[in-house]
Parts: structure tokens; C-alpha cells; sequence
């Protein structure tokens, strides 16, 4: 029987608090002009929070005016730039740099046992491409404004009188920018700074997901770029290349958008996924099943993601045999997908469960993606797209991945590691709470939403048909109830940074090398890579109620 | 148990000052920030990609378009450009060379040579860019050409050993030229008119498709024109936009080289700078036939 023994050098710390990569330097210039990857990553975090508090407003306020038909509180056109501001501000603000930015940042050079990331200062200047873009999206929102839709279609984008359309293009541009020198510096670091002993099929599956993700921002990005520089000239400049005016071809803007923006849907949902990876084998005390194919999926999600653009576009006047083309990719691209929900669902089985809020998050996942993944593949269907094309079918779809799932796990990712990022303990009772709240929220938004888009009302209208109503108030109370969802979590994980219990280092029993340094740990991380083991074996992982976390049993001698 | 040591030699005394805390050796961290510039590099590839799609487009659909405009650019100029590029990226990878041997005086002399044949290639590309603006041929509602293709009728004499109609048997089209801005009826080199004159903005549509017909139909109008310019302007500018920024690190690595920055062995902003550099160098090299040569 193995024994704790106290003299680990896993055991928490006793005695005096350890300086910590928060308390060891103070002031403000020591935040702003800082190198750590944990605190960029914390001031990431508090700027996406923010931001996403931003954007729900505008949602709250989408929802609000879609209580009656007509006009409930604004007219028309203030309709639309909620509506353009809610999708800019989720999509390229919160969604994309999500996971990647506030938790890879975090956690990825502690799972690799490194000091910190490759490139340490542009990490940083990620952050302030970020803060560029979040601020001119702001000056977007105060110099008139953007009524076009998050996706800035041509000709309406360059012919409306709006004067933020510029300003928000260029955000977007520095954000992309961004989420390039992020990919880029996951990339490497993964490459070079991999600790004896963990090769490839040693890492975390969160990392693959990173590295999968790179890949996409590294290869999608640009293209984003010089889209939207092309729009921004055409625009100013009226450059002439997507206007037909002046001779250009409106549907070529198209193609060149979302040819980043499909494999942009799955930079927001593959992080995403590789927290789900790390929560369910913890919370289920269980090793993940079926590792190699988990790995090997998120790239070829990360592949798949470039042949499949076509889709947003089936009804834009594309040749039947593209279409069909498109359509049979998108169906092979869900096939990645549903491997990872098989093997977290083998890994749950036989599992012993603990229903902590960061499972409770993972297990809605698992939910709520399966059913926004096969929505997508309705959609995928010709014949059904074109009549759920741009009806609240798609809005319901891609809120069920994008916030029921990519958020969702997000969220779940911050619960998760949160002890180690603040070194407090929140309430578990609030968390469960909160969770309830945000799930039957969540669902009674967006479900609503699925039955409005097959009888055939269409998105970003303003007005609609009195039959349309009751579901749509059915979705504006579901989205207050997921407001004060939100709020419950801001209270008491606000509350936990002041007030919570300290978190001893591995509160939930983890295998993954962040587990292995105090919670919050100091600056350099650690002295030198802690040994390497299976990143999913808990065998040799106890309980110690005196410190409420796990520690390593000692071995007893051979 | 172990604590395990960082791998390698422990680093030579006078690369420690360069060496982050998180990597175990200076080979690791040269190595790296060389990956990552090639990253970088991929998505600059990416970008321009994105250009040349916009190119192969709009050649596949309006093949005449580009038939009919590229002659108005000039083949010996971009030629000039070429040649110093190339040459700049010589001096540059000289400059990387010199740098890895800790030449300090050399890397400053290459730095300078390809500072200069930068500047050589902006001026080049200046009076490219003055020519066409003061001939009328920008994008958009910028095109309206004062001249017809120099030298366009004597290219379809000798290609295709066809005359174009004299001026006597214009037909209606001096008529329905456009009435914003009518082109001047002079004529650059040739004796012979052509009976048909680009239009500066098409309200009618695109010009039809296809391919180029064997017999270019005098008749014929040529529209949208301006598409090529807008596509000219953008992929050089877009080009010369990287020049100015290449010419920018440039100027940052020579300041360092004077202040010795690279004497002692530690070189790896220049060999980043250098990858910069060739890339530049590249997108040229794509960029000059497919806007100047083919046709």
C-alpha cells in the first residue's frame, strides 16, 4: 500500500507564502511591460472576460429588440450594428483568441516543463495587437458604427455610410495579427522546447490541439489579411477589384473570406476540444481512451479545414459540381470530430466520475457540441441548405459550437485552472450553480431557435411575422437567464481572488506537469523539467485531506 | 530521482548575455528563432497568395484584359528591378556570411549595398508608378488612358500579322466614348488608329469571356481595363510596402552592427533579417513575369 510521504518534493510548501510569478514584481509597469507568459495570459484573460461582457451586451440587446415584432426599442439600422458588434466582438475578440490565448498561454510551457514560451516578447506584443484591435473596435463603435454584418459582405461593406466600417476592419486586421504570432510562437515552442523523455505521443492532448490550432492560424490568417486590406483599399481607395461597378467580382470577396473563416470556426473549437481531453480523464480518474486517435484527429480536423469554405456559399450561385464537392468534404470533416467524442465517451465508461464544475462543463460539451456538430452536417446536406441558409437554423448551429461548445469549454478551462492560475479555490456549490443557470439558459436560447429557423424565419431581420413570436421570446428570456448565469460566476470567481481558499498544488488530481509546481507558481516555473511520466496515469496520484489536494505516493522500496 | 541538467555544452561566455532563460543552449535558441522566421515567412507567402489568386481570377475570366493592358507596362524597367533585387539579395546573404564570421566591417559594407539597392528599386519603381498616373492609367475610376497600348498595333502587326482599320472607318464608338473623360484621339507611336477605345468604368458589365480570339475583332471593346491597373497597383504596392519595411531592418541591423552589437559570434537578427530579405527578393521574382512578361 503506498504511503503520502511528507518529505515529497510534491507535498505542498508549508511555512512562509512562496513569492509567485503574481506577487513577485509589483506595479503597473511591471504588468505592462512584463515577459512572463502567465501574466500575459492573466491579462489576457481579464481582457477577454471583458470583452465578452461587451458582446453579450449587444447580444442582450439583439435579443431584447426581438421580444415583439416592429420595433421594440431601437429602429433598423441601430438593430444592425448590435447585431455586426455582437459577431465582431465574439468572433474576433473573444472566440479566437479564447482558449489559446488566456490558457494555452498559461498552461502550455508548464505542461512542456519549460520556463516559458519561445518567444517571450512576442507573446507580448500579441497582447497589445490584441488591446490595438479591441480599441479600434471601440473608436469603430464611436465613429458611426458597422451595420454590415460580421462578415463585412461586399458591395453593402464598401457602399454603406457607416463610418466604422474602416476602423473595425483594421481592428480585425491586428487581431489576426495577433492570433499569427501566437500560432507561430506555440509552434516552436512545441518543436524545440519539449523536456527529455516527452516525445510527440507523450504531450498533452491539449498541446496537439494547440498545435493543430497554429497550423490553422498560421496558414489561414494571412488570408483574412489581405482580404480585409483589399476591403479596406476598396473602400478608401475604391480599388475596384470587389465592387462590380468598377468592374470587380463581389463573389470573390466571398471566397477569399471564409476561406479563413471556415478553418477560423475551427481555431475557436479545437483548443476547445484539448481542454475537454484534459478535464474528462481527471474527473473520471481514468486514463483517455484511445490516445493516438485523439492526437492524430485535431490534425486532421486541422487539415480537413481548408477544403471545406464552399459551404457557407451554396446558395451564391457556385456550379453544381463545386457544391457537391464541398458537401462531401464537409461530411469527412466531421469524422475527426465524432472520433474525439467516441473516445471521450470510452474514456467516461467505467470511469469514477466526480461531477466538479469543471466536469460539469466538459459533460455539456460533449452534449451540446454533438448537437451543434450534427446541425452542421443538416446543413452540409444541398438539398436542406438551401432552405436553411440564412434562416435562425445556422445562428442556432453555430451558437450550439461556438459558445454551447468552444465557450463552454472555455469556461470549463478556467475552472479547471483556476486554482493554479490564482492559487484560490472558488465555491463549488456557486460553480455548480452558475453552471445550471448558463445550461438551461444556454438551451432555452438557442433550441428555440433551431424550430424558428425550419419554419423559415431568416437571421439579422428585424422585424418578423407574429406567429415567430413566442419563440422568440422563449430565446430572450433563456438569454437573461444566462446573463444571471454569468454574473453568479463573475461574483464568485471574483470573490475566490480575494477571499478564497488557498489552492494546494494539484487540487484535482491532474498528471500533466502543471500540476507538479505550486499553485500559483513563481516565475521561472521550474528550477529544471520535472521527470516526465504519462500525462493521463493517475495510479500513482493520493488524496491528502490535510492540504485538499493530491500528491505523489511514494513508492515503497523495491 | 534526478533533476535533470539542460543538455549541451554549457554556452560559450560571450553568447550567455544573448541566451534566454528558457532555452538550454544558444544552438537551441538560434534554431528556433530560425523556425519561427520561417513560419513568418509562410504566412507572408500566404498573403501575397492571396494577391496572385486575385490575378489567376481575373486572368482565367478576362484573359483579354491582360492581352491588351500589359504592354503599357515597361519590360525594361522591370527588368532594371530584377537585376537589382537580385543583386541586393546577393549582397545580403554576403552580409549573413560576413556575419557569421564576425566581419563587422564587411556585414556593414554588404548592409549598405543592399540598403542602396533598395533605394534603387523604389526610384525605379517611382517613376514606374509617376508614368502611369500622369498617362491616365490608374484603378478604377483613376483609368483614363491618354494614349492608346504604346506599340499595341504594331504588337498585333508582327504577332499576328494583322492591320488594324485606319481612322476613316472608326464607326460610332468616338460617339458612345464615355462622357466623363473622353481620351485624346492621339495616338503614341503608331500610324494606325485603333477603332476601338477602353472604357473607363463599365456600367455595361464585364467584358465577355473566354478566350482570346484568334482574331481580335476591331469592333471588340476591351473593358475594364482598369481591373489590370487596380491588380498592378495593388500587388506592387503591396510589394514596395515590404521593400520600405525590409529597407527599415536593414538600417535597424546596421545600427547594430556599428554599435558591435554582432562581434562576438551572437548573429541571429541578421540571418533573420536576411530570410526577410530573400523573401522580398522572391515575390519580385513571381511578380515581374506574371504582370510584365506573359501574355
Amino acid at each position: 500500500m503506498t504511503t503520502i510521504d511528507a518529505t515529497s518534493p510534491f507535498a505542498p510548501p508549508a511555512g512562509d507564502p512562496p513569492v509567485n510569478y503574481l506577487t513577485a514584481t509589483r506595479g503597473l509597469r511591471s504588468w505592462l511591460f512584463t515577459i512572463d507568459h502567465k501574466r500575459i495570459a492573466v491579462m489576457y484573460l481579464v481582457s477577454i472576460l471583458t470583452a465578452f461582457l461587451l458582446g453579450g451586451i449587444f447580444a442582450l440587446l439583439v435579443r431584447t429588440e426581438l421580444w415583439t415584432p416592429g420595433r421594440t426599442i431601437v429602429d433598423a439600422d441601430r438593430y444592425n450594428q448590435f447585431f455586426t458588434l455582437h459577431g465582431a466582438i465574439m468572433i474576433f475578440l473573444v472566440l479566437i483568441p479564447g482558449t489559446p490565448a488566456a490558457l494555452g498561454n498559461f498552461v502550455l510551457p508548464i505542461m512542456l516543463g519549460a520556463k516559458d514560451l519561445a518567444f517571450p516578447r512576442l507573446n507580448l506584443l500579441s497582447y497589445y495587437l490584441w488591446v490595438a484591435g479591441a480599441v479600434l473596435a471601440v473608436v469603430a463603435i464611436a465613429l458611426g458604427s458597422v451595420d454590415t454584418g460580421w462578415t463585412f459582405y461586399v458591395p453593402y461593406s464598401t457602399t454603406t455610410s457607416m463610418g466604422g466600417v474602416v476602423p473595425i476592419l483594421t481592428g480585425v486586421l491586428m487581431l489576426g495579427f495577433s492570433s499569427i504570432f501566437t500560432g507561430l510562437n506555440f509552434i516552436v515552442t512545441i518543436h524545440k522546447l519539449r523536456p527529455p523523455g516527452m516525445g510527440w505521443f507523450r504531450m498533452p492532448l491539449l498541446l496537439w490541439s494547440l498545435y493543430a490550432t497554429a497550423i490553422m492560424q498560421i496558414l489561414a490568417t494571412p488570408v483574412l489579411a489581405i482580404t480585409l486590406l483589399l476591403l479596406i483599399v476598396e473602400r478608401l481607395l475604391q480599388l475596384g477589384i470587389f465592387q462590380p461597378g468598377l468592374g470587380g467580382d463581389p463573389l470573390l470577396y466571398q471566397h477569399f473570406f471564409w476561406f479563413y473563416s471556415h478553418p477560423a470556426v475551427y481555431i475557436m473549437i479545437l483548443p476547445a476540444m484539448g481542454v475537454i481531453s484534459e478535464i474528462v480523464p481527471v474527473f473520471s480518474r481514468k486514463h483517455i481512451f484511445g490516445y493516438d486517435f485523439i492526437a492524430m484527429s485535431s490534425i486532421a480536423i486541422a487539415m480537413f479545414s481548408f477544403f471545406v469554405w464552399g459551404h457557407h456559399m451554396f446558395v451564391s450561385g457556385q456550379s453544381t459540381l463545386v457544391a457537391t464537392i464541398f458537401s462531401l468534404l464537409t461530411y469527412s470533416v466531421s469524422i475527426p470530430s465524432a472520433v474525439k467524442v467516441f473516445n471521450w465517451l470510452a474514456t467516461l465508461r467505467g470511469g469514477s466520475i466526480s461531477l466538479r464544475t469543471p466536469m460539469l462543463y466538459a459533460l455539456a460539451f460533449i452534449c451540446l457540441f454533438g448537437l451543434g456538430g450534427l446541425t452542421g452536417l443538416f446543413l452540409g446536406a444541398l438539398a436542406a441548405n438551401v432552405h436553411l441558409h440564412g434562416t435562425y437554423f445556422i445562428v442556432a448551429h453555430f451558437h450550439y459550437v461556438m459558445m454551447g461548445s468552444a465557450l463552454v469549454a472555455m469556461l470549463g478551462g478556467i475552472h479547471y485552472w483556476w486554482p493554479k492560475i490564482t492559487g484560490r479555490l472558488y465555491s463549488e456549490r456557486w460553480g455548480q450553480l452558475a453552471f445550471v443557470f448558463v445550461f438551461i439558459g444556454f438551451n432555452l436560447t438557442f433550441f428555440p431557435q433551431f424550430l424558428m429557423g425550419t419554419h423559415g424565419m431568416p437571421r439579422r431581420y428585424y422585424n418578423y411575422p407574429p406567429e415567430f413570436q413566442l419563440l422568440n421570446q422563449m430565446s430572450t428570456v433563456g438569454s437573461y437567464l444566462l446573463a444571471v448565469g454569468f454574473v453568479i460566476m463573475a461574483v464568485y470567481l471574483l470573490h475566490s481572488v480575494f477571499a478564497g481558499r488557498p489552492a494546494p498544488a494539484n487540487p484535482w488530481g491532474g498528471a500533466t506537469l502543471e500540476w507538479r509546481c505550486a499553485s500559483p507558481p513563481p516565475t521561472h516555473n521550474f528550477d529544471s523539467p520535472p521527470p516526465v511520466g504519462d500525462p493521463y496515469d493517475y495510479r500513482d496520484l493520493v488524496y491528502n485531506p490535510r492540504s485538499a489536494g493530491y500528491v505523489s505516493a511514494a513508492r515503497p522500496a523495491p | 530521482m534526478s533533476t535533470l541538467k539542460p543538455t549541451g555544452q554549457p554556452p560559450a561566455a560571450e553568447h550567455s548575455a544573448h541566451l534566454q532563460h528558457q532555452f538550454d543552449n544558444p544552438r537551441q535558441q538560434f534554431d528556433a528563432a530560425v523556425q519561427g522566421m520561417w513560419l513568418f515567412l509562410a504566412t507572408e507567402i500566404l498573403l501575397f497568395a492571396g494577391l496572385f489568386c486575385v490575378y489567376a481570377v481575373y486572368r482565367a475570366n478576362h484573359p483579354e484584359i491582360f492581352y491588351y493592358a500589359h504592354v503599357y507596362l515597361s519590360k525594361p524597367l522591370g527588368a532594371l528591378n530584377t537585376a537589382i533585387l537580385l543583386c541586393s539579395s546577393f549582397t545580403m546573404a554576403t552580409g549573413v556570411w560576413a556575419a557569421q564570421r564576425r566581419r563587422q566591417k564587411l556585414l556593414a559594407a554588404m548592409l549598405v549595398l543592399t540598403f542602396l539597392g533598395a533605394c534603387g528599386f523604389l526610384t525605379v519603381k517611382y517613376a514606374e508608378y509617376k508614368h502611369k498616373w500622369e498617362e491616365g492609367l490608374g484603378w478604377g475610376q483613376h483609368y483614363h488612358p491618354k494614349h492608346i497600348a504604346p506599340g499595341f498595333a504594331a504588337h498585333e502587326a508582327e504577332e499576328h500579322g494583322r492591320s488594324l482599320p485606319s481612322p476613316a472607318s472608326a464607326p460610332a464608338s468616338a460617339a458612345t466614348s464615355a462622357p466623363a473623360s473622353a481620351p485624346t484621339a492621339t495616338l503614341a507611336t503608331d500610324a494606325v488608329s485603333l477603332a476601338f477605345e477602353p472604357r473607363s468604368l463599365g456600367p455595361q458589365g464585364l467584358a465577355p469571356s473566354g478566350r482570346v480570339p484568334a482574331q481580335l475583332n476591331p469592333e471588340q471593346e476591351v473593358r475594364n481595363v482598369q481591373t489590370f491597373f487596380a491588380i498592378y497597383f495593388a500587388l506592387t504596392g503591396l510589394h514596395g510596402v515590404h521593400v520600405i519595411a525590409g529597407m527599415a531592418v536593414i538600417l535597424w541591423l546596421l545600427a547594430r552592427t556599428l554599435l558591435g552589437h554582432f562581434a562576438a559570434g551572437y548573429y541571429t537578427p541578421v540571418e533573420l533579417g536576411g530570410l526577410y530579405w530573400h523573401l522580398v527578393d522572391i515575390i519580385w521574382i513571381y511578380l515581374f513575369p506574371l504582370l510584365y512578361l506573359i501574355h
